[in-house]
């Protein structure tokens, strides 16, 4: 029971440092809200760099927190609030790199890895299938080079 | 596959992916700085109270109008300011060119404090305490500084301290290669 509760105790220490760093009422429409979330979740912090603009507790991240919302409010899309800010930050301020002819590798080396990973596995296991079936072909073939 | 590809072939590969590696270790700029995109654009409005006079408004474009100066972005609890105020001291003295002070999300009193025990290196100093400027500026930290030429275009940017070096690297050649 003591062990319970100071684990009770110590889990409750943890949630105080997880509260939200927000200090911003919500705003008062769903939707916008939802998108001011979504938003902030993907921006990162210019001087923390680590974090997202939702998650950091400095005050730039508050005031370019304001700046999300105010947008929105003002009726501006999400795509112009993302250039908006890129435009002045640059686009290491987007956590989410865009697609385009710099980036392409870093969106494409995944699937290719995949790619490679996939062929070279299925080389494996049909030399190994092949072995099995007593069909010695292969194996003479290695001895012959 | 011959024994000899077996060995080259992750190998080539391997290789390949450390100069990819290597490539983009060296491309990528100082770590943690972000280098900005308003380098080479027009300037943002700077149109903010002085830190003096809250009922005094001050437009930087209108008032360096045609001329050279540097934006200075500073405050009062910023470490490393302090540790940047003689140089720009020196830079007042040395540089040929107005500094224009702005104090970042601060207490106007301290600012003035500060100015008042250090000594004031700044033509004019406006305070943009909600930092609304500083945001359409791309500041991130302080200090930073901005070299603005005579057609209201950034020349250049400093994040982190100036120093007399960096004023002679990185600002000064900006300046004679328009003489």
């Amino acid at each position: 029971m003591k062990l319970r509760s100071a684990l009770a105790v110590l889990l409750i220490g943890f949630a105080a440092g997880a509260m939200a760093v927000d200090k911003f009422e919500p705003l008062p429409d769903a939707t916008q809200q939802k998108r001011y979330l979504g938003l902030t979740h993907e921006l990162r912090c210019v001087q923390c760099q680590n974090e997202s603009i939702a998650d950091s507790p400095v005050e730039v991240a508050a005031d370019l927190r304001r700046e999300v919302r105010e947008s929105i409010q003002a009726g501006k899309t999400d795509d112009e609030i993302r250039d908006g800010l890129v435009s002045r930050y640059g686009e290491f301020i987007l956590f989410k790199p865009r697609w385009s002819a710099r980036n392409a590798l870093l969106w494409l080396a995944p699937g290719l890895m995949l790619l490679v990973g996939l062929f070279v596995g299925f080389n494996i296991v049909r030399r190994r299938a092949q072995l099995l079936t007593g069909d010695d072909s292969v194996v003479e073939e290695e001895e012959r080079t | 596959m011959s024994r000899a590809n077996r060995f080259l072939l992750p190998l080539g590969g391997f290789a390949l992916l450390v100069l990819l590696l290597v490539v983009g270790l060296k491309q990528a700029p100082d770590k943690g700085i972000i280098v900005s995109p308003l380098v080479g654009k027009p300037a943002p409005a700077l149109v903010l109270p002085t830190l003096m006079d809250p009922a005094v408004t001050l437009d930087a474009a209108q008032l360096y109008k045609g001329q050279w100066y540097l934006l200075n972005v500073w405050g009062t609890w910023c470490v490393e300011c302090r540790y940047e105020h003689p140089a720009l001291l020196e830079l007042q003295k040395t540089a040929g060119i107005p500094i224009l002070g702005m104090d970042w999300r601060d207490d106007e009193a301290t600012a003035q404090q500060w100015l008042k025990e250090l000594g004031n290196p700044y033509d004019q100093v406006v305070s943009d305490k909600e930092g609304r400027v500083a945001l359409a500026w791309g500041v991130y930290g302080a200090p930073e500084t901005y070299l603005i030429n005579p057609e209201g275009i950034i020349a250049t940017k400093r994040v982190g301290s100036m120093t007399p070096a960096i004023w002679e690297k990185q600002f000064l050649p900006l300046m004679a290669q328009r003489k």
